[in-house]
């Protein structure tokens, strides 16, 4: 064996020093950097999800955002009943002429029941879902497609029932999270490390899981269902148990997203923001945990520069992106990085 | 029928059907096997050999008929119900796993456990590391333990896939043609390691290949259109004249 060149050495220490640079970015980065940049982590907690699903257990599913929008509503509806004198209704409640505050939303004003919900409710429905789906053996473009009608059939149901989820302009003006005030100094900073601590835990459970006996599973499984099942397992388990730790993933992402963009609405979590995230995974690269992050930050770093000049042109600009990456780069970015270590 | 061959019993397909949409693949078709026998089933192609693997393991349902595995009815029972019975099946085409290693690949075969939650754990368990070791060095392998199974060569893969199905600890092995696509020498090396195995598995073994059928010295069934046509040994199926004409009748 050679001494390391410093190429390698620079390639190791790489994620360190990007580890060291996002913990000091809030002495450094603007308030509204800082929470673009918090935004985007949040997103990137979600992407680790797909990886799971998409890369190691060959499940494509273009509907994360209905178990963002879980998460995200979960804690908006928090927040609303949270800043709310007792007995009085939400102001949008108000104005679409609602009297009465429905019974499930009550519950919402605890803060334990708005963080059980975040995490449970997105596991319940995804592994419901999964098993629904895998239990009857189908997979595969059926799959995609099914979760994509559910992404349509949640953000329409939400645009639907106006009076009690805010409709189309979803749930906005938040003003505290568990008693301090979301603009009070120190704050967003510490909304920022949250995030950041919750990526970073989320990365080491995803890559400690697919290092696990059940991670290779999770691969025997999209390799050779069949052969798995002839050698007496049985896979539908597996797929769902990783469809609900993404769909998991996917709803701590939607909650911290909620806090920092201060609103949630059904143009963040419909078809086309689904479609997006799997194309974050996508570019970044869909076996790669550390280039999910990359992807997921980089598509929206570059979305949100765009995106403000142009609007119009980013939808077109991601799917040539896209098209580019998955002619050219089927690893994604992940893949340029290993062919040039090899 | 002696006593001891009734204890020694091990599978019974017992009249069974299977009818697609009538076309019958088998048809009133009956055989045993004892305990630790090695047994051969040839036929034309369609004669119903891969369909009557697929009965036995649970992938098609008799529509009439049944398998008895240790007396039991398994006709009915889920795939991986049957596999837990100790029933294990080699696929016609490879069936490894392309991007675990060759070693991965049998410790998920040779896994006794395989509950969704018994598998958040790292590494594998020391007795079943023991099984896997001992299934290497039989199939030859244990060089190639750390490669990829996509890697292996197409001889290789089947071997690997041969290993799987014994390091499951199966007590019958369905061998779904397991010579396909080798040479001579590979096709005896194939023949050695069956025969290695032992007289402590029960191995059922669908080929083509007469001359491997030979090396393996076991007793010879033949299928023809889903029916059971002969049993014997070799000699007594090669000088059979029906059989002869089933096979060239085919060819001709």
């Amino acid at each position: 064996m050679s001494d390391p060149t410093l190429l390698q050495r620079v390639s190791k220490a790489l994620p360190w020093l990007l580890l060291v640079l996002a913990i000091v970015a809030p002495f450094a980065l603007s308030a509204y950097d800082l929470n673009l940049l918090a935004r985007f982590m949040a997103m990137a907690i979600l992407a680790l999800g797909i990886v799971l699903i998409w890369g190691h257990g060959g499940i494509l599913s273009l509907g994360q955002g209905v178990f963002f929008g879980i998460g995200g509503y979960a804690i908006a509806m928090h927040m609303k009943m949270a800043d709310l004198p007792e007995g009085e209704l939400p102001d949008f409640m108000l104005w679409s002429g609602q009297e009465s505050l429905p019974f499930w939303w009550a519950p919402f004003a605890s803060p334990t029941f708005a963080i059980a919900a975040i995490l449970f409710v997105p596991v319940l429905v995804g592994s419901l879902f999964a098993w629904a789906v895998f239990h009857r053996r189908v997979g595969g473009t059926y799959f995609a497609l099914i979760t994509q009608a559910l992404a349509l059939a949640f953000a329409t149901l939400i645009i639907s029932r106006q009076d009690v989820t805010g409709g189309f302009n979803g749930l906005t003006d938040f003003y505290g999270i568990f008693g301090v005030g979301l603009s009070s100094p120190g704050v967003p900073a510490a909304l920022y490390w949250l995030t950041l601590a919750l990526l970073v835990a989320s990365y080491c459970g995803v890559r400690l899981l697919l290092a696990s006996r059940f991670g290779m599973l999770l691969r025997a499984a999209r390799d050779g269902e069949n052969r798995i099942r002839f050698l007496g397992y049985n896979p539908t388990p597996f797929k769902v148990v990783a469809f609900a730790i993404a769909a998991m993933l996917a709803g701590i992402a939607g909650a911290l997203f909620t806090l920092h963009a201060g609103v949630v609405s059904p143009a963040l979590i419909g078809v086309v923001p689904s479609i997006e995230m799997v194309v974050w995974v996508a570019i970044g690269g869909r076996y790669s945990l550390a280039g999910a992050i990359v992807g997921a930050l980089l598509v929206n770093i570059a979305r949100d520069a765009v995106s403000s000049a142009f609007p119009e042109l980013w939808l077109y600009l991601m799917g040539l992106l896209f098209i580019l990456v998955v002619t050219l780069l089927p690893n994604g970015l992940a893949g340029l990085v290993a062919s040039k270590r090899a | 029928m002696s006593s001891s061959a009734v204890a020694d019993l091990l599978l019974s397909v017992d009249g069974v059907t299977i009818d697609y949409s009538g076309f019958k693949a088998l048809d009133n078709f009956s055989m045993t096997l004892q305990r630790g026998e090695t047994r051969v089933v040839i036929g034309p192609n369609g004669a119903g050999k891969s369909t009557l693997c697929d009965t036995i393991i649970g992938r098609v349902r008799p529509s009439s008929g049944r398998v008895l595995f240790r007396g039991e009815d398994i006709s009915g029972l889920p795939e991986q119900a049957i596999v837990g019975r100790g029933i294990c099946r080699k696929f016609q085409a490879p069936g490894v796993l392309p991007t675990l290693s060759v070693r991965n690949n049998l410790a998920l075969a040779a896994r006794k456990d395989r509950r969704w939650w018994k598998s958040m754990g790292l590494g594998i368990p020391a007795a079943e590391r023991a099984t896997i070791d001992e299934v290497l060095e039989t199939i030859g392998l244990a060089e190639r333990a750390g490669d990829e199974a996509g890697a292996l060569s197409h001889g290789e893969k089947q071997w690997l896939e041969i290993g799987m199905v014994v390091a499951t600890g199966a007590e019958l092995l369905l061998l779904d043609e397991p010579t396909a696509g080798m040479g001579p020498a590979e096709t005896s090396r194939t023949a050695q390691l069956i025969l290695g195995l032992g007289a402590s598995r029960t191995v059922l073994v669908i080929d083509h290949d007469m001359s491997f059928v030979e090396q393996l010295q076991a007793s010879v069934t033949v299928m023809h259109q889903g029916k059971f046509l002969k049993q014997g040994s070799i000699a007594e199926i090669r000088a059979d004249a029906e059989v002869a004409a089933v096979y060239l009748g085919h060819a001709a």
